[in-house]
């Protein structure tokens, strides 16, 4: 069942730049969904355009039905004024929930991302792991079915993001959600996607489809396994055919 | 460098020269109506004391009310520009005339128009005062994350949830800055109108007492006045340093200790 579509969806902004043209793309319920390409390829753009926090000048944003969205920045993007609670509260207590159940509900959320017992510290006081650890479950928090992420892992460290690969695969697979995650790491959105879409720049459009098969557990020893490698190779060969 | 050395060193260096001031007065007999020496001044300070005290607490009665003035002026023009760029196109640029024009120069004609001492005095004071409160705030309440404004629309935050949860708390270190900025302008802008003022209000406060004993050549007592108006602006940057820090030293890392 197809969640949301973008139609022959383009996208210019207001200084003449084409980031997007004549996009057409489905993410099926359930759906591990990368975008992949360099940067300038209009991924985010695109992730964005879904989100509805920006608007396609052609073409058209098609839902199914209305669904519940969790949106992840690049970036943290967290209050430095609030607590990790208190940042992970926030959509709850902009939907008016009341204090009490919004607490427990955040209190959930940061459980699910291994962060129990930091609900009292500041941003500041953490690391970028964990910043970006409670930004999940800021996006985990009002329980959505569609999970967007822009480049979440950039700007972390090798360690670290593949540690976070490991836990965001782990939530995936537990809650059934659809995930749709933006990208330029070949490696990386081959170990967490079931399909990844290949983009291409100037102007932004896709260039390559490819559904990954079904390769057992995602685990630390498929990272070296012949299905992953195969993968890597075909993947790695559509973006550099998109780049020439 | 230590905490104690930070407070000692300055300390030691006011004494020092406190201390050459008195030797230089009465090694060359100096008479006080030249050049008091820091004995002279406290003698004056400690018998006119009681004459002291009440100017002090007038210009302060001045500067408080203007500083709250400034406050709740700048920041609430400061919310009504943040709601539409057309609001502030309109308005800021008087803003601005008005922070430019000498404050001295415009003291006069309140002074002939507001018959009310205190009010004229007042409104002097607020008009130097306010616009570091409107300007910072100003900036503050647009300098919001870009991805933070994100996050509301997509929680789907209605304007004044943008206000409240995320603009105001943002704003709130240039606020607090900018009522810093204000606290040392209220003084001076109400010593200021009390020196244009000078004997035609019914207020006496401290400008007022330079003034009265300058036609006096009662030195010491001029310097004593300055004295107290030194330790009162002090003494009102101090405390607003201390309200910034009580409300930022979590989060903001203009408060926030780096622990190296």
């Amino acid at each position: 069942m197809t969640l949301v579509a973008l139609r022959g969806v383009g996208k210019t902004f207001s200084n003449g730049t084409e980031a997007l043209r004549g996009v057409d793309l489905a993410l099926g319920a359930g759906e591990f969904v990368s975008l992949l390409g360099p940067s300038g390829c209009g991924k985010s753009t695109a992730l964005r355009l879904i989100a509805g926090l920006a608007e396609p000048s052609a073409g058209r944003v098609e839902w199914a039905r209305r669904e519940r969205l969790g949106f992840v920045f690049q970036e943290p993007t967290l209050m430095p004024w609030r607590t990790v609670l208190g940042n992970v509260r926030l959509p709850l207590q902009v939907a008016g929930i009341g204090k009490s159940e919004a607490a427990a509900r955040a209190e959930a959320a940061l459980a699910q991302v291994g962060l129990a017992g930091f609900e009292a510290s500041y941003p500041r006081q953490l690391s970028g792991g964990m910043k970006m650890r409670v930004a999940i479950a800021r996006a985990l928090v009002t329980g959505p079915n569609l999970l967007l992420l822009d480049e979440p892992f950039a700007a972390l460290d090798e360690i670290t993001r593949l540690r976070l690969n490991e836990d965001l695969l782990g939530l995936w697979a537990s809650s059934g959600l659809t995930v749709a995650f933006v990208t330029h790491s070949v490696y990386e959105s081959v170990f967490l996607s079931t399909r990844i879409l290949v983009m291409a720049p100037r102007p932004g459009r896709i260039v390559a489809d490819i559904a990954l098969p079904e390769a057992g557990p995602r685990d630390e020893a498929y990272r070296t396994s012949a299905p992953y490698n195969e993968a890597c190779r075909t993947v790695s060969a559509a973006l550099k055919a998109a780049m020439s | 460098m230590s905490r104690a050395a930070r407070f000692l060193l300055p300390t030691l260096v006011g004494l020092l020269f406190l201390l050459g001031w008195e030797i230089l007065v009465r090694a060359n007999d100096i008479p006080p109506y030249l050049l008091p020496g820091p004995m002279a001044i406290a003698r004056a300070m400690v018998e006119d004391w009681p004459n002291l005290w009440a100017s002090l607490l007038v210009t302060l009665g001045v500067t408080f009310a203007a500083l709250a003035a400034a406050v709740i002026g700048g920041g609430g023009l400061a919310l009504i520009f943040a709601q539409s760029r057309w609001i502030e196109a309109s308005l800021f640029p008087y803003a601005i005339i008005l922070q430019v024009t000498p404050i001295i120069a415009i003291a006069p004609l309140i002074l002939i128009y507001v018959r009310d001492g205190f009010l004229a005095l007042l409104i002097c004071a607020w008009i130097v005062a306010f616009f570091p409160v409107l300007s910072n705030t100003t900036l503050g309440l647009r300098a919001a994350d870009h991805g933070l404004l994100d996050l509301m629309r997509l929680a789907g935050a209605r304007r004044w949830q943008i206000l409240w949860y995320l603009r105001l708390p943002a704003a709130m270190p240039y606020f607090l800055a900018g009522v810093r900025i204000a606290g040392g302008l209220s003084l001076i802008g109400a010593v200021v109108a009390e020196f244009t003022a000078g004997t035609a209000t019914a207020g006496s406060g401290l400008a007022y007492r330079i003034l009265e004993s300058g036609y006096r050549l009662d030195i010491p007592k001029m310097y004593a006045a300055l004295a107290l108006l030194s330790v009162a602006g002090i003494a009102i940057y101090a405390a607003l340093a201390l309200v910034s820090w009580l409300v930022l030293r979590r989060w903001h890392e203009s408060e926030v200790r780096q622990e190296l």
